[in-house]
């Protein structure tokens, strides 16, 4: 995979979660703004899976692909099923809840490069 | 009228979000493994699916109100406990041939300790919880 995407990804969900921790401390439910932080990190799942189907393409796909497609899929669905489980939430644990969901974004990141280095060459 | 412990509110919802979090991850990831090595290792792959299920009925436990869904979580939640801290001391310091790939194998190592800690916060929410809907 471009190792470039993948870090951006990373850096932009932490970056977003630290933010999220910080709301949570200073007592703050989850608002817009956090909505479209939130949308921001999804575009940025988005801009990765177009890049990973450009990679199966061009390079073939990896040993485990159904691992692969299976992590492609979860990354994509975390954060809105999180930003839905959040805004019912009218207190700053729904805030909590965007960080353990932005959280998981780095965890899936680095499982799809290893299952794509995996590819050997 | 006693009212029934809200266990999907406050901090328990972030706790359901971890839980769901665990949910997918563990039954994913022995969904695979029976899927595609089940004749290498039965027993741990069908132990795998079960903490999945595990995880899968404490996070619909414990988004759901009601008294019934309260006695379930309990329940989840202990058996998770007795699960990670079984699996992990005979993933740890037994038998050398139990493989690895359970997510409460060596006490959840590979997933940060989280499946470790998890059950204690789960235990700690549903006695708060109880506590707050009788006073």
């Amino acid at each position: 995979m471009v190792d470039v995407v993948a870090w951006l990804v990373i850096a932009v969900s932490l970056a977003y979660a630290a933010w999220c921790l910080y709301a949570l401390v200073r007592n703050q439910i989850p608002r817009e703004p956090h909505v479209i932080g939130a949308a921001v990190v999804e575009l940025l799942l988005i801009v990765q899976l177009v890049v990973a189907l450009i990679m199966l393409a061009v390079r073939g796909a990896p040993d485990q692909l159904g691992v692969f497609v299976a992590y492609l899929v979860v990354s994509l669905l975390v954060l809105p099923l999180g930003v839905f489980w959040a805004l019912a939430e009218k207190s700053r644990w729904g805030t909590g809840v965007l960080m353990v969901a932005s959280l998981s974004v780095p965890v899936v990141v680095v499982r799809l490069q290893q299952l794509w280095d995996g590819v050997g060459g | 009228m006693a009212e029934a412990p809200a266990t999907n509110t406050g901090p328990g919802r972030v706790l359901v979000a971890v839980y769901a979090l665990f949910a997918v991850a563990a039954t994913a990831r022995s969904g695979y493994q029976i899927a595609t090595r089940f004749d290498e290792a039965p027993v741990p792959f069908l132990l795998s699916a079960f903490a999945g299920v595990v995880y899968l009925v404490a996070t619909v436990a414990l988004a759901r109100p009601g008294p019934t869904a309260y006695r379930v979580a309990v329940t989840a939640v202990l058996v998770e406990l007795a699960g990670v801290l079984i699996v992990g001391a005979v993933t740890a310091f037994g038998a050398g041939d139990f493989p690895r790939d359970t997510v409460w194998s060596d006490f959840g190592r590979g997933y940060g300790f989280i499946p470790l800690v998890l059950p204690f916060v789960g235990l700690w929410w549903l006695r708060r919880s109880a506590s707050s809907a009788r006073s």
